[in-house]
């Protein structure tokens, strides 16, 4: 039996005890029109030996040679020391610490990452973590709305320019609230929010912005002015942050006169697998005055009896299992596997090295850009700076050239057809420090013999 | 005592193998660059490799300890499952990588769906919730679409058991929902009589666990699913002790509208030290249309993704992406080990091993909180009685526990038993291991009348002893800071690398 | 045994409420409270000028475990409270009938103080629930 210690003997000597019959017995209070019979569409056991060679096959079947895929989910080299350390089993396989003297391991892990990201956001606290950016953002806006009572509105101005998703995952979680989600549109030429219109919504009763660092098209939004702007009109600003870039661009909590109220996003850039999209984490930071808003777990540095330092969940009053439906989020888990993971690979990195990589990154998906410029129709759309991604227009149909070159093995990046078809033919592309010059050479010959094979057919 | 990571430091240190050459000159705004690099250490990779070695150790986990944590199901995680879901060709799959490059992944989801459906009788699947707290918000939100769309807007009303998790009355309030508290009766069945008169036209639904978190089966789900649809309201199953009844009884068949299932419990997905969890939602075809979306369907040979482009009616997306995949991997590997013959055994020992602790705890002299009651795959134990005539607390027993280098059991919940003690040993542990922990809590209880002190003093074989928690709060200090120590501070100039 | 002053008014949820010449009340928890919710780690006060009636939860008293209501002792609108509070919640604990009074209230109706307890109806409610 799989993971069932129980020899028969175990299981009489037990059963004599407990002084029932057989197992059955032990279920005699659920009335037996419940009992089911078997478990119909439950496939016959495999042995890990079986197992391991039909999840080879089909982990092969997945496995692509180059991508340039973006949009909220990176590619970075991840250091070997970061997963053969983060899955020690007494990491892997511990709970939630609520035992605080058996869990000083994790605890420290916890505290470590939270001044590692309150340092990288420039803000007083961060929270143990969320489950990923875009649940992060939610839960930050449900946080603005109880921080600001200036305002009566719950209305929250979301840039166009935040990823699509992550305004969905938004309103899912929000809409029952009462929270109205306003979408400001972005300046066709630059790709950064419209200025103007943001100022169209001087005089009205807004909560709480979005401002997001990039944003969804990789440029770099003007955010000291909308930071200005928030401050000037009581209206909580929230950023929304890329952690790798932010090893190179300025903070949040150095944004505007004196920085944003709440920073978070999506943590995955810094050692999580791609992973098919999860598990990842939700990073969120905020200034210490908001601190008791704060959702999710928070881990505090105190002493023992004895006086010897130690570490413990703290400020636990806020969390669902004491304050129930009063709570600041219905939220239990932290994601503490991947904040191992992330502790480990910013320990590793460190101040220089999360840098250089901010800039390998910069400096490739400007180098990538220029391979492209010079491909026949294809143009960059928008003009703004950008980090590590950058929109193209395409002569051709994006889903056929992407077709394409996925048989070749490579991924091209992300069509943009379906979030802003008024873009046309867009493409989202990223290169990160992970991509040589050649592996830019071979998507720009790829590139331009898809496009050839495409106008062709 | 370890010292943070930031104090191993010393200016100027790298761990160089990850130190990347210069790039020269970028054209960035001075205004959009940082002036100082952030506060991370400067280490070696050895210092990193030695210090989060050693804080591991400080640890307990499953892979070193017995983790009886009532209500978390501490089963054995299985390395395959890591080890599978970590191959290269899943973990670098990038989440929006085209269906044709996706099949192999897309396949193994694809039959993870049909197999929770499998065991919770349910007729369709979501993976997409992150957690158990975030299945909970997907269920009730699809309640509360469920009568909106029906044009009932005033079925706003959520009844939770008092005996429930916080993240049941928790969610309620983060759907718009108000929450009416349903009493226990003193059997651990809920009060029929007090759930008539709680159900009306502005019920929405009620949130139930069955077994509950009492650690007993209610008996009368079928009077209670009655009462509710007949009042117009739906039943949500919090599929937290899901592993107390896998193979011996299909949610579905008691009535439920709507299901999470805590992946990391039920199948085996790692806790990782608080997370990631996750927590697929099935429903019944009430529900169907308002499932989260993206999820897979086939066409043919083909696997393809769906969502609300062709599920109008769904609340929407939960993650950016599709949840926590790699968990999902994890799970579907577990569930391919164990195949139908593994998985109609778990309830079985689960319960088997739940029953033996029970009635050896007994009989070594501990009070039950159910007397009279079967144990589900877990049980509560109640020390009110050892409180008032030695002083020491459940809190007291759980650390003298560590002493003893058992995990402790969950202290102080459910919140109805006083000084309570809710224990889980799942269905991985041996005899031996039971047999030990019964041991060792016969050698405190017997040490609460020799020497209630020294329990009180538990514990003594720790990194630290008991914390000072309210210290923690009072002067709270959730960061560590250059002020901190002195020789280290901010790299003033970042362009002098 | 917990400290029970004479001249204070008393709630049947372990507040105290003590007349002002002016016409308010200051209320707080009583010694009994705060020895059962022991220390004390954030006070949550109301906002100045919000009205309550009599029963309303109006504040929240946290230890490290639990976060508990204060419900408001008689109707009326909140003229001041304990700032001081925000930064030394362990004055409540340590001097609950004096320094750690939590606000200040403008009864609405004059005749609802009579209805509280007196501290000689408070002690025995305490003896019972004791039993």
């Amino acid at each position: 039996m799989p993971f069932i210690p129980h020899t028969e003997s175990d299981t009489q000597a037990m059963l004599r005890d407990i002084g029932v019959e057989n197992i059955e017995e032990l279920f005699d209070e659920i009335p037996s029109e419940f009992h089911c019979l078997g478990l119909k569409g439950i496939p016959k056991a495999l042995t890990e030996f079986q197992l391991a060679r039909l999840m080879r096959e089909r982990s092969a079947k997945d496995q692509i040679k180059l991508s340039f895929m973006g949009a909220g989910a990176y590619e970075h080299h991840i250091p070997a020391a970061v997963w053969e350390i983060a899955t020690r089993g007494e990491y892997y396989s511990a709970y939630t610490p609520y035992q605080a003297e058996a869990s000083q391991g994790t605890l420290q892990v916890i505290y470590e990452y939270q001044t590692m990201i309150a340092s990288l956001t420039g803000l007083d606290v961060s929270n143990a973590s969320l489950y990923d950016g875009a649940s992060a953002l939610a839960e930050a806006i449900l946080m603005a709305v109880r921080i600001n009572r200036k305002s009566r509105s719950k209305r929250v101005l979301i840039p166009k320019t935040v990823h699509p998703f992550y305004v969905d995952v938004v309103g899912s979680i929000t809409r029952n609230q009462g929270i109205k989600i306003v979408q400001l549109p972005y300046d066709n030429e630059t790709g950064q929010v419209s200025l103007s219109a943001l100022d169209a919504y001087s005089h009205e009763d807004i909560t709480a912005i979005v401002i997001p660092q990039t944003n969804v098209f990789g440029v770099l939004e003007e955010v000291h002015t909308i930071t200005q702007w928030a401050v000037d009109h009581d209206v909580l600003a929230i950023a929304l942050v890329n952690p790798v870039a932010l090893g190179l661009l300025k903070p949040p909590g150095e944004w505007g006169p004196d920085g944003v109220a709440i920073a978070c996003g999506e943590g995955q850039p810094l050692g999580i697998p791609l992973s098919s999209g999860g598990p990842y984490f939700g990073f969120l930071s905020c200034r210490e005055a908001f601190v008791r808003q704060l959702p999710g777990r928070l881990v505090g540095r105190t002493t023992d009896l004895e006086g010897t330092q130690g570490f413990t969940l703290t400020l636990q009053a806020r969390e669902q299992h004491i304050r129930r439906s009063r709570a600041t989020s219905n939220i239990c888990t932290n994601q503490g596997l991947m904040v191992t993971a992330a502790t480990i690979y910013m320990s590793l990195l460190g101040p220089r090295g999360l840098r250089r990589v901010a800039e390998h990154c910069h400096v490739k998906t400007r180098d990538l850009v220029s391979v492209m410029n010079g491909i026949d129709g294809v143009d960059e759309v928008f003009t703004g700076k950008r980090f590590h991604e950058a929109v193209l227009r395409l002569p051709v149909s994006v889903e056929a050239v992407l077709n394409v070159l996925s048989e070749w093995g490579i991924l091209g990046g992300v069509p943009l057809s379906s979030w802003y078809p008024e873009l046309g033919e867009a493409l989202l592309v990223c290169a990160t420090e992970t991509k040589s010059d050649d592996d830019l050479k071979i998507y720009g010959q790829a590139l331009r013999a898809a496009i050839d094979q495409v106008s062709e057919a | 005592m370890e010292p943070l990571i930031f104090q191993l430091g010393k200016k100027g240190r790298t761990a160089g193998a990850h130190l990347l050459e210069g790039v020269g000159e970028m054209e960035l705004p001075n205004n959009a660059l940082r002036d100082k690099l952030p506060l991370l250490p400067e280490v070696s990779e050895l210092d990193v490799v030695r210090h989060y070695t050693r804080l591991s150790q400080k640890n307990f986990s499953i892979d070193t300890h017995f983790y009886p944590l009532g209500s978390c199901t501490m089963k054995y995680n299985p390395r395959a499952c890591n080890t599978f879901a970590m191959l290269a060709g899943f973990r670098d799959r990038h989440p929006l990588a085209p269906e044709m490059v996706s099949q192999g992944f897309m396949k193994c989801m694809f039959e993870l769906q049909e197999m929770l459906k499998a065991v919770t009788g349910m007729s369709a699947v979501s993976l997409t919730p992150m957690a158990g707290a975030q299945g909970e918000l997907a269920g009730v939100t699809m309640i509360r679409a469920y009568h909106l769309d029906h044009g009932d807007d005033t079925r706003t009303e959520i009844i939770v058991p008092d005996a429930a998790h916080g993240t049941n009355p928790a969610t309620a309030k983060m759907c718009g929902c108000s929450v009416r508290e349903l009493p226990t009766q003193p059997d651990g069945d809920v009060d029929l009589v007090a759930l008539e008169a709680l159900v009306g036209p502005k019920t929405a639904g009620i949130m139930l666990t069955n077994p509950s978190t009492l650690g007993v089966f209610e008996r009368n789900i079928k009077a209670i699913q009655e009462i509710v649809h007949g009042a117009g309201g739906l039943l949500y199953y919090d599929g937290a002790n899901l592993n107390a009844i896998l193979g011996k009884v299909l949610p579905g068949d008691m009535g439920f509208d709507v299901i999470h299932i805590n992946l990391h419990k039920t199948f085996s997905t790692p806790h990782g030290g608080g997370g990631p969890g996750s927590g697929a939602v099935g429903v019944g075809d009430t529900l169907k249309p308002y499932l989260p979306v993206p999820f897979i369907a086939r066409q043919g040979s083909n696997y393809v993704w769906e969502d609300s482009s062709v599920h109008s009616k769904s609340i929407g997306r939960l993650s950016a992406f599709m949840g926590n995949a790699g968990v999902l991997l994890r799970a579907y590997v577990y569930m391919r080990l164990l195949g139908e013959s593994g998985m109609s055994r778990v309830a079985n020992y689960a319960t088997l091993n739940a029953n033996y602790l029970m009635e050896k705890l007994k009989s070594v002299g501990f009070d039950l909180a159910f007397p009279s009651r079967r144990a589900s795959h877990e049980f509560v134990l109640t020390l009110k009685r050892q409180a008032k005539e030695s002083g020491v607390t459940a809190m007291d027993f759980s650390k003298a526990l560590l002493d003893e280098g058992f995990h402790a059991p969950t202290a102080y919940f459910p919140l109805l038993i006083p000084e309570c003690l809710l224990i889980e040993p799942t269905e991985t542990e041996s005899k031996e291991t039971l047999d030990q922990f019964i041991a060792a809590m016969a050698k405190i209880l017997e040490e609460t009348q020799r020497d209630p002190q020294a329990i009180k003093d538990a514990p003594v074989s720790t990194p630290v002893r008991r914390l000072d928690e309210v210290r923690a709060a009072r002067q709270l200090n959730v960061r560590y800071s250059y002020q901190d120590h002195e020789g280290l501070g901010e790299i003033e100039d970042p362009r002098s690398l | 045994m917990s400290e029970i002053p004479g001249q204070l008014k008393f709630t049947r949820d372990h507040e105290w409420v003590r007349e002002h010449d002016d016409g308010t009340v200051e209320v707080g928890i009583t010694d009994h409270a705060q020895t059962a919710l022991g220390d004390l780690v954030f006070i949550e006060l109301p906002d100045t000028g919000g009205s309550f009636t009599a029963h309303d939860a109006c504040c929240v008293v946290e230890s490290v475990k639990a976060a508990s209501d204060v419900y408001c002792p008689l109707a009326g609108t909140i003229v001041n409270t304990n700032e001081i509070l925000i930064e030394k919640p362990e004055l409540v604990n340590d001097d609950p009938y004096g320094e750690g009074w939590l606000f200040r209230l403008r009864p609405d109706l004059p005749g609802e103080l009579e209805g509280l307890l007196d501290d000689k109806n408070y002690e025995r409610l305490l003896a019972e629930d004791n039993e």
